[in-house]
Parts: C-alpha cells; structure tokens; sequence
C-alpha cells in the first residue's frame, strides 16, 4: 500500500479516507481509512464485490458521500465543499445504470446542453454535434429520448455528457456492468479512445476483473470498505498477489470449475 | 446425453404481434435436453428467455408460442389444459429468474413464502412444513436458516435471496429447471457457490438443468452443451467442452469479445453481426 502520498506529481491522492453512513442510529462505516494516488493520465481501477467501497471512494471524490476522515486532494490541492462549478468542470462522473442515469424526459440534445448551459460554453450546436459524433452516435440520435435508445447507445449518451464539458479526470462507476458482453466491448473501446484523444485521467470500478485488468495499469482491491491490495496490472496476469482474497477473485473471474 | 430426452422442442415460434406489425422473437428452434446441463447463450433480444419461458407456456399476450412438438418426458404440453399445465409448472418443471429482489414477496417473512409453496405442493402439517423448511434451505448451503427463515427478502443479500429461490423451486423435485440468468445479480464469488448447488442437483437428483445467459465463458465452465442463439435461431449447438473450436463467427464474436486477464490490452474485438446468419 502506498501510505500518505508522494502527492507531489499525484494527480488524485486520496489519503487515509474514511466514509461513514448513519442508518438509523447505527454508524456504517463504508470505506475505512483507504489511500491510493493515481498519476496523471493514468487510468485507475478499484475492484471488489458489492459492499466493497469502492463505488462509495468514487462519490466521495465527488463530495457525493459523508467524507469522516482523511483527505482527498486534486493536482495537491484540496477542494472546495460543497464541490462547485469549477470542479465539475474537471471531474466529471459516468454511473452505472444507463436506464436511471438519463432524464426520461428529455431529450438527448437537452441533456447534452445542459452541461453546456451551466458552464457558459459558446458555439453549443457545433459541440453537441460533435459530441455524439465522439461516441459514435449517428446525428439522428439527437432529438430522441432516452428510451428509445438501447441500453449501450444510452451509455454512449452519459459519456457524451460527462465529456461535453472538457473535464480532466473521467470517474467511471461500472460503466458497462448493465450492458451485454459484445456492447461491453464496444464502451470499453470507445473508453479508451477517448482517454487517449483528451489526454484523460480515468478511475474506473468494477466488480469484474477482467474489465479492470484490460482498462488499467493499475488497482486497489477492495473488501468491507477496506483496502486489500494495491496491484499493478502485469501481478494480475502472472498471478503474482498476495492476498489470498485477491487469488480467490482471480480464480473465480476463470469461470467454474467442476 | 443419457437415454431417452426430457425434453423435446422442435420448431419453436414465438410471435408478437402488435398494431406495428408483427415481430418473431424465435424464429422456429428444435432441441433436446435430456438429464445434463444445456447453456442457451446469446445476447439481449436473442429470445432466449423466451425459449426458455415458452417451455414453460408463459408467454403473455399480445405474445403467440407454437411448436411441431413440445414433449417433456412423455407428455405433449401443449395439449394439456390451462389447469394441467399449471399443476406441471413448478412441480415437473421449475424456473428460476435472475433476480431474487424481484421473485420473493417483499412484505412475507421468508419461512411463510416456503411453507406456502410446500403447502400448494402437498398436504402437510405447520410443523412438519417448518422443518423442511429448514432442510431445504441447509440443502442450498445457508448457514443460519433459523434466522432466514424469519426474515423479510429485504434483509437477505441477493446470493441468500437466490438461494431461498432455487430452495423454493426444488421444493417438489423437479425433473427439468430452467434458469434464466440466476447468477447474473450476484457477486463472482457467491455466483459460483450457487453454481456449485446446481452441479450438485443435477449430480444428485438427475435433475435436468436449462441455464440462459449472455455470459458465454461462464456457461462453457458450466455446462455440458451451449446452445448460441441470435436473433430468434440457434446458430451453433457444441459441447461446451469444444467451445474454444467453435466455427460460427457469430460464436467465435461473443468469446473474443470478452476482455481477459492478462491479454493483449489491444482494442477488443467488436462483434460483427450479420442478418444472414439468422
């Protein structure tokens, strides 16, 4: 684990994090005290089952999640609570659910404009056009709605969203978990198209292994709300972990064995 | 494949037929399953689960299921009246669908929702219901069955719901269970100790098992033979055995698709899709 960090060329250093829920009168703690440090352009993977933490550590970085302890710290710089324009401007989110993600009412041309309204952007139609053209959504797309547009054509259209604004780091919450294996191939592509054209920096959860193995140099392994091992992408292939959660996540990602 | 074939499915067409015209979602499929374990693999919209529910003779209306023949050991099931068939369903032949959240009564503790299906099954006592109300759900591996017995489905997690799922659908042996995607909601670990259940069912009780799911690879490790289907047709039957060899592109699309660990790191391959094939 690499403790407090080196946080001088750290492009997210989070340090020690703790998040805590309160159900009822019972504290949940979520995430407990959990650091990691992601350089820039790199894409980052936290990986873990449900009840990890690792979607939790994501809202957190979005100042979606009661922050208990530590600190999370952009480009060495630690952010404004609540978060405000300027960080949604360089941060920016894609959820899960593309079915929940979307206003069922609007249009896909007003979802996209309305980031574009918020942060004062000029030429709004030259951008909308070439955001859809980005993700590879043909321009007859733009006046639909949500649910006439397939599950990965949804996705495609919250990337759009997340990337109209020119953000610097890209938070990508299971991005592809709702979606069929082939269309999950396509996303994963797109994804990483994009990362290398905008020069972005990715933190990407998922619980699936693979996914994390194809699109990160490296991850945090995640159980309870604890950290289990940092990993560089190379220890995944060669089976070189040391945690025997870890091994038991790399064997049941093989699929069954009888 | 052992002797004679549980089940027999020979041109099977699901129609739905809708003021914008009429939409195949199977498009005539024959198989057999005998005592083993069959994977129907495709992708959404493939008609897959609607294979599946057409066994079962659960396609709704505006929906329309016809087949040459529809056997299950012996009997024509699409003969039997509407009161036959629902004493076939779940007791011959169960489902399993893939999310518990959805499948258990949220306001019914779960021992009541087990003692009603063991009660529509056979005439038993309150006593004796309980009880093998426990049994069954020690039969799926749940450690503290006192207290699942006594829960509410919300305060499961989804592999314990999944389990009180497949406890409830065992209830009368089946000979044939049909699982659509059981797996798919829950986490990789728990999704293989509820694989190991299944194995062992189909080990133990010569139950025969359909498994429906998009993931490929898992069904490979899975089951003894894999059904492909795309768009309403099955485009390849191989043993899941000899998947690695598969020729059909469309099967050899949805394998290299998948990221693997420690692969190339390349671009992953797209699937091509190709109307003809269907």
């Amino acid at each position: 684990m690499s403790g407090p960090q080196s946080a001088g060329n750290a492009k997210i250093a989070v340090s020690d994090l703790s998040v805590t829920f309160t159900q009822g009168r019972r504290p949940v703690r979520a995430v407990k005290g959990v650091s990691f440090s992601v350089k820039p352009l790199e894409s980052f993977g936290l990986v873990g089952e449900s009840g990890s933490g690792k979607s939790t550590v994501l809202r957190a970085i979005c100042g979606l999640a009661p922050v208990s302890g530590g600190e999370i710290r952009i480009d060495g710089a630690a952010m404004a609570e609540p978060r405000d324009k300027a960080f949604a401007r360089r941060v920016q989110m894609v959820f899960q659910d593309p079915y929940g993600s979307l206003h069922p009412r609007h249009t896909i041309d007003r979802v996209l404009s309305e980031p574009l309204a918020i942060h004062r952007f000029s030429d709004r139609e030259d951008r909308i056009v070439q955001a859809l053209k980005d993700v590879g959504l043909d321009a007859r797309f733009r006046f639909r709605l949500p649910h006439q547009l397939s599950g990965g054509q949804r996705q495609r259209v919250a990337i759009a969203r997340a990337l109209i604004v020119e953000p610097e780091i890209l938070l990508l919450d299971e991005p592809t978990s709702a979606l069929d294996a082939s269309i999950q191939a396509e996303v994963l592509n797109l994804l990483t198209r994009l990362r290398e054209e905008r020069n972005l920096t990715f933190v990407m959860v998922s619980h699936d292994l693979a996914v994390i193995d194809h699109m990160c140099e490296r991850l945090l392994v995640m159980r309870g709300g604890e950290a289990v091992e940092a990993l560089e992408r190379s220890a995944l292939a060669d089976h070189a972990v040391s945690s025997d959660y870890t091994r038991t996540l790399l064997t049941a990602s093989e699929g069954y064995v009888r | 494949m052992t002797d004679e074939p549980l089940l027999e499915v020979e041109n099977l067409r699901v129609r739905f037929e809708t003021s914008r015209g009429v939409t195949e979602a199977v498009r005539g499929v024959s198989f057999q399953v005998g005592r083993e374990r069959v994977g129907i693999v495709g992708e959404s919209g493939s008609g897959k689960s609607m294979t599946g529910r057409s066994i079962l003779r659960l396609i709704r209306p505006p929906g329309v299921a016809t087949a040459d023949r529809l056997m299950f050991s012996g009997i024509d099931l699409q003969a039997l009246s509407e009161r036959r068939m629902r004493a076939m369903r779940g007791r011959r032949i169960a489902m399993v669908m893939q999310d518990p959240k959805y499948s258990l009564n949220p306001v019914m503790r779960i021992g009541s929702q087990l003692v009603e299906a063991l009660k529509v099954h056979e005439r038993i006592s309150k006593s004796k219901a309980r009880e093998r109300a426990l049994q069954m759900l020690a039969d799926v591996q749940i450690r503290d069955p006192e207290r699942v017995l006594s829960a509410y489905p919300h305060e499961l997690s989804g592999g314990m719901g999944q389990r009180v799922m497949i406890a409830m659908m065992l209830i009368p042996s089946p000979d044939l269970l049909i699982a659509d995607e059981p797996t798919s909601a829950l986490d990789v670990t728990v999704q293989l100790e509820v694989l190991r259940i299944l194995d062992g069912l189909v080990k133990d009780r010569g139950m025969g098992l359909i498994f429906i799911s998009h993931d490929l690879r898992l069904v490979s490790t899975f089951c003894d033979r894999v059904l492909v289907m795309y768009l309403g047709k099955i485009v390849e039957e191989i043993d899941a055995s000899r998947l690695q060899d598969a020729e059909h592109p469309y099967t050899r699309g949805l394998l290299e698709c998948l990221p693997a660990i420690g692969g190339s790191h390349e671009p992953l391959k797209v699937l091509k899709r190709d109307e003809a094939w269907a």
